[in-house]
């Protein structure tokens, strides 16, 4: 019986394994590959990504985990040389930080009105706000393309940043957290004589701190990563997010936009190694759509 | 009579009070979300922007015989239905290894939660390199003999998209199960083993009926994020990509290229009825199938 249970645990470690590397490969080779240099990466990638441009050009494909000798001129040409790339990555930031921010703070707002106060109105908007967040891309987007029609903010950053402010998700995951402060708590200081402004600022929001972190970190991820609403909303070059440039480099490049890549998760991975525990707290905590 | 009233008067200044702290949400989801998607639906059901005839549903019999949304659907209803079980039976599999007693657990969990840091952009050129005609995966299975595919460019190429959807959400999907794992009663679980029940046993009577509700809510997020899956394909090919990897938000974008108002709307107003039918459907499913384990 317990030989039975060690192999049966042996079994899941060797599965869990080989499942981890899998996961592991190709953030760990993008990484490794922005470290080569030009010529090595064309020698090994070659054939394909191969453009006119000549030079020598391996028959086959290498996938190589070590850089033959590791040089940082890759980022040297990505950061210094062509400030196309850093001009793409400020894109990024400076879409995703204010819709951060801003969305954050609507919900702890939000939030606060749907944790202290119930009623058959308030619990109907909030399922109406779950239905809101469920709803793909495709749904939405026409909406806000006619808004930022109609305000003319269309081919600006405003055209991104205003609907994700006001993105329901957070609301709802914040309400979530908010719920389980004790009511006892909001009672005793309304008796002793706070008003809803303080009882918010006091008393809810630092109960939430951890939440709202890991709130955060979910959003930031997110937007971090779009591609669909700027194709749209932006159609100036200039405008877009290194998210959609990355994937329009061109093949005599393939260097660069390893390195430029790693630059690019650089951000999200530093939060994710920092908070990983409030990420998982709040993800377990997005759980359940009901109640 | 003196005290309803004030009671009265409690329960309006508190109503007050809710809708101030409401307000700035409220009036943001109205603005962005609510107004226009009136307006779309309205818009779906006119004959021209500028005319504004009633034609009532010929927007959405002209979708309906339109041959791009017809592919478009059809692929994105084929992806959901291959990628929505995986994601949910293989994050089940890792979340119940993670639960099981092994070594490594924790540094497991976050390598398996990693990808989701990573921006998609960030790792399609590894996609590239592994799927391509000249790719690894071509070269390594030229070492058994097998023929090469050129895999974004063929039948396969939902499989390719699919790998990475799986890679990205896994591990979201996983930590949702180990919290649902987490709130199972370990008495039950222990009356159980005291009962010699077996593994398996214990997996389908006791696990996954308190695992319901998060079933539903990994279904419906894997649902949702298949019909993101428009951003790996995007960033994989490009804005014309293989037939079979055409999706719905292909379509959109091109839609939205010519500012066809009336494909648009009728196509985002017969998305969100999908939506809301298959939502509610699956709320039905997990009523019935949760029952006697809620609260």
């Amino acid at each position: 019986m317990k030989k039975k249970r060690y192999f049966s645990r042996g079994v899941m470690f060797l599965v869990c394994a080989a499942f981890a590397v899998m996961f592991l490969l190709p953030t760990v080779l993008t990484i490794t590959n922005s470290f080569m240099s030009e010529a090595e990466i064309k020698s090994n990638y070659g054939m394909i990504f191969s453009t006119t441009t000549g030079g020598y050009v391996s028959k086959t494909v290498n996938l190589k985990f070590i850089p033959d000798k590791v040089t940082l001129s890759q980022y040297v040409t990505g950061l210094i040389k062509s400030p196309e790339y850093l001009l793409k990555f400020w894109n990024s930031l400076i879409l995703v930080v204010p819709i951060v921010l801003f969305q954050v703070l609507v919900a702890c707002v939000a939030a606060y009105s749907f944790t202290r106060w119930r009623g058959k109105l308030r619990s109907g908007i909030f399922f109406f706000y779950v239905i809101l967040m469920l709803m793909p891309y495709q749904v939405t987007l026409v909406p806000n393309y006619l808004v930022s029609d109609w305000l003319g903010i269309i081919n600006t950053r405003w055209s991104i940043i205003l609907p994700g402010v006001f993105a329901p998700f957070s609301v709802f995951l914040l309400t979530k957290f908010m719920r389980r402060i004790p009511y006892s708590l909001i009672e005793s200081a309304k008796v002793d004589g706070a008003g809803e402004w303080q009882i918010f600022t006091r008393i809810c929001l630092p109960q939430c701190r951890s939440a709202i972190y890991s709130i955060a970190i979910l959003v930031f991820i997110d937007y971090w990563n779009m591609v669909e609403q700027p194709l749209i909303l932006l159609q100036d070059a200039d405008q877009q997010p290194l998210s959609v440039f990355l994937s329009q480099v061109n093949a005599g490049e393939i260097g660069l936009a390893f390195a430029m890549a790693t630059i690019y998760m650089v951000p999200s991975l530093l939060l994710f190694l920092h908070g990983e525990e409030y990420l998982v707290e709040g993800i377990a905590n997005s759980g359940s759509v009901k109640g | 009579m003196k005290k309803n009233a004030i009671r009265r008067r409690e329960h309006c200044r508190d109503f007050a009070r809710s809708l101030c702290f409401l307000s700035p949400s409220l009036l943001g989801v109205g603005v962005f979300f609510i107004i226009p998607f009136g307006v779309v639906v309205y818009y779906s059901l006119i004959d021209g922007v500028s005319t504004h005839n009633y034609v009532a549903l010929e927007n959405f019999r002209k979708l309906f015989q339109n041959s791009a949304f017809l592919l478009a659907a059809r692929n994105t209803l084929s992806f959901s239905a291959l990628a929505v079980p995986l994601a949910v039976t293989l994050s089940i599999v890792l979340a119940l290894m993670l639960e099981a007693r092994i070594p490594l657990k924790s540094q497991f969990r976050t390598f398996f939660l990693s990808p989701m840091m990573v921006p998609v952009a960030s790792v399609v050129l590894i996609w590239q390199v592994l799927f391509n005609f000249n790719g690894t995966i071509n070269e390594f299975m030229q070492v058994f003999g097998w023929k090469r595919i050129d895999w974004l460019q063929s039948d396969y190429s939902q499989i390719v998209v699919t790998l990475l959807f799986l890679w990205k959400n896994l591990g979201y999907n996983m930590i949702l199960f180990m919290a649902g794992l987490a709130n199972i009663p370990r008495e039950l679980l222990e009356v159980a083993d005291v009962e010699g029940a077996s593994e398996w046993y214990k997996f389908f009577a006791i696990k996954l009926r308190y695992l319901s509700p998060t079933l539903l809510f990994v279904t419906i997020l894997s649902l949702i994020n298949s019909f993101k899956v428009f951003r790996e394909v995007y960033l994989l090919t490009g804005n014309y990509p293989y037939e079979k990897l055409y999706m719905l938000q292909h379509f959109m974008n091109n839609t939205f290229k010519s500012l066809d108002y009336q494909k648009l709307s009728a196509a985002a107003v017969v998305m969100a009825v999908v939506m809301v039918v298959l939502i509610a459907l699956l709320f039905r499913v997990e009523d019935w199938f949760g029952k006697d384990v809620e609260g």
